[in-house]
């Protein structure tokens, strides 16, 4: 079963980090994703660029309104994902466990709608 | 009379509700089968405890106040269906739990609670769980966390594994002696879980975590008191004190882990050591050597660290092969290829982990990705090293053993 996880953290978190703890940071997510591709669960992952890149859409009575910023502005922010297959909700939760974004954040585990 | 205070009753219903919970549950449920009601029952008597000892003052035998009162709600609710079921069956019911009630000396019946809750009939994942909840009282969601698993998950396991057992007519009895064994190693191997998970959180920053172990602990000495003759319950025990006694060994004043080879052993619990040496001692008396004999001497052959300053290489070796032969386990395979490194260097280890490397079991077991990555670097192998360490540290969920392999990695990469 395919299961999504979602990251959320606090997104200046990581620019308050020094270089050195950017790439520690950098190649945590790296070893994580290497076992994922082991453990044959990996599907896709992506990283997001900051929410101050990010453009809302909305289309309401025909017309559609464009406005700058995050859709919901909370304490965290999504900053990327993990798509991932695995047998169960159980294995699900225990590589979320281990990905490193559960340390400085939260990660959010959904199942994928099956078309 | 007087009251006692909020905080007084609030603190001596919990420690009622340590010393007694799978006391007075298992007593309730053990003519029924029904340890939901139990527990239901249990808790009101719990609510009506806090409401009433503030203003009436703590009673005197906490316990039979709460049996009192729990059974009298029981009763209650098996009326309160009596509808639902048959007239005779609501009969027997409620005789059973009038019969022969004695809430001064209630028979501790937490044993055959025991086997129910470890029965071959219930789903082996759920053992360990039900057993936290029915005989200790720990909740749900507390449970579901430690062992990684949706709160919502965890209610309807055990809400299913409990109706299981009343429906199936699963006994909450101690089995004939001939069964004994076997039965008595279900409920070892769902202590060993809680213990294991509780171990995970080596810092004990994680307070649900740290409390689980403490919890097995206090499982396994009830076996132990309650069986005192079975010599694998003892092994067990002194398995969980040895490894216990390393807790605070096993990370420095600032978090960051110390594996066993580089641990101080003046900081092991020495008091600890002693009560599982003498455990062992006693097991080893009687007749039947098992896997947790054999892991609880592992842990002590690494114990003498403490007296000679060497750890029992040798002895360490042999101890994995007869736990090899017993139980095929290839966590045990991978422990004894790092125990052979010490004794005949790395490339002979690596020899025996490339033996056992395409057990699907290891895939996603850290250890054995830790333990590859360091022999490999040993073997200056490299890259494969590298590969490895990335493996073993995305696997890893502690953030200070990642921070250790990350900075043995660092030391292969340079």
């Amino acid at each position: 079963m395919q299961y999504l996880l979602t990251l959320y953290a606090e997104e200046a978190g990581f620019q308050r980090m020094t270089r050195e703890q950017q790439q520690q940071g950098m190649a945590a997510y790296m070893a994580y994703t290497e076992a994922l591709k082991q453990a044959g669960a990996y599907v896709g992952s992506n990283r997001l660029q900051p929410i101050a890149t990010a453009t809302t859409v909305r289309t309401a009575d025909g017309k559609t309104q464009v406005l700058d910023g995050p859709y919901a502005d909370s304490k965290e922010q999504l900053g990327g994902y993990f798509l991932i297959d695995v047998p169960d909700l159980d294995a699900a939760l225990s590589w979320a466990a281990r990905c490193p974004g559960s340390q400085h954040g939260i990660i959010e585990v959904r199942p994928i709608w099956k078309m | 009379m007087s009251g006692c205070g909020d905080a007084i009753a609030r603190d001596l219903a919990q420690q009622v509700a340590r010393r007694s919970y799978g006391k007075l549950v298992a007593f309730l449920a053990v003519r029924t089968g029904d340890v939901s009601a139990a527990e239901d029952a249990l808790s009101e008597a719990f609510a009506a405890a806090l409401a009433d000892w503030p203003r009436n003052g703590c009673p005197e035998n906490p316990e039979a106040w709460l049996m009192t009162v729990a059974r009298r709600k029981f009763l209650d609710s098996v009326r309160s269906h009596a509808r639902e079921f048959p007239a005779d069956e609501v009969a027997e019911t409620t005789a059973a739990i009038e019969a022969g009630f004695d809430a001064e000396a209630i028979p501790d019946r937490r044993l055959g609670l025991m086997f129910a809750c470890a029965h071959p009939a219930i789903d082996a994942a759920v053992r360990a769980p039900l057993m936290l909840q029915a005989i200790l009282g720990l909740d749900a969601a507390r449970i579901a966390s430690a062992f990684l698993v949706s709160p919502a998950t965890m209610s309807q396991r055990l809400v299913r594994a409990k109706n299981k057992i009343r429906q199936a007519g699963i006994p909450l009895a101690i089995p004939e002696r001939s069964e004994l064994p076997p039965r008595l190693d279900t409920i070892l191997s769902a202590i060993y879980a809680a213990f294991a998970e509780g171990w995970i959180d080596a810092a004990g920053t994680d307070v649900a975590r740290r409390d689980l172990a403490e919890e097995a602990i206090y499982l396994g000495r009830l076996v132990t008191e309650l069986l005192p003759n079975e010599p694998e319950g003892l092994g067990l025990l002194a398995l969980m004190l040895h490894a216990e006694a390393r807790r605070r060994a096993r990370r420095t004043t600032d978090g960051e882990y110390v594996p066993l080879a580089r641990q101080d052993p003046s900081s092991w619990d020495a008091d600890m050591i002693a009560e599982a040496e003498s455990l062992l001692h006693r097991a080893g008396t009687m007749n039947g050597l098992g896997r947790y004999q054999l892991e609880a001497a592992i842990q002590s052959a690494h114990a003498v660290r403490a007296r000679t300053g060497k750890s029992d290489w040798s002895a360490i070796v042999q101890l994995y092969d007869a736990l090899l032969a017993l139980s095929g386990s290839p966590v045990a395979a991978v422990n004894r290829a790092l125990a052979v490194a010490e004794l005949y260097g790395p490339h002979q280890a690596l020899e025996e982990l490339n033996r056992i490397a395409g057990d699907p079991r290891l895939v996603e077991y850290q250890p054995y990705w830790a333990a590859r990555a360091d022999l490999l670097a040993r073997t200056h192998a490299r890259e494969e090293a590298l590969h490895a360490y990335s493996i073993a540290i995305g696997l890893e969920r502690d953030p200070s053993v990642r921070r250790f392999l990350e900075q043995r990695r660092k030391l292969v990469d340079e």
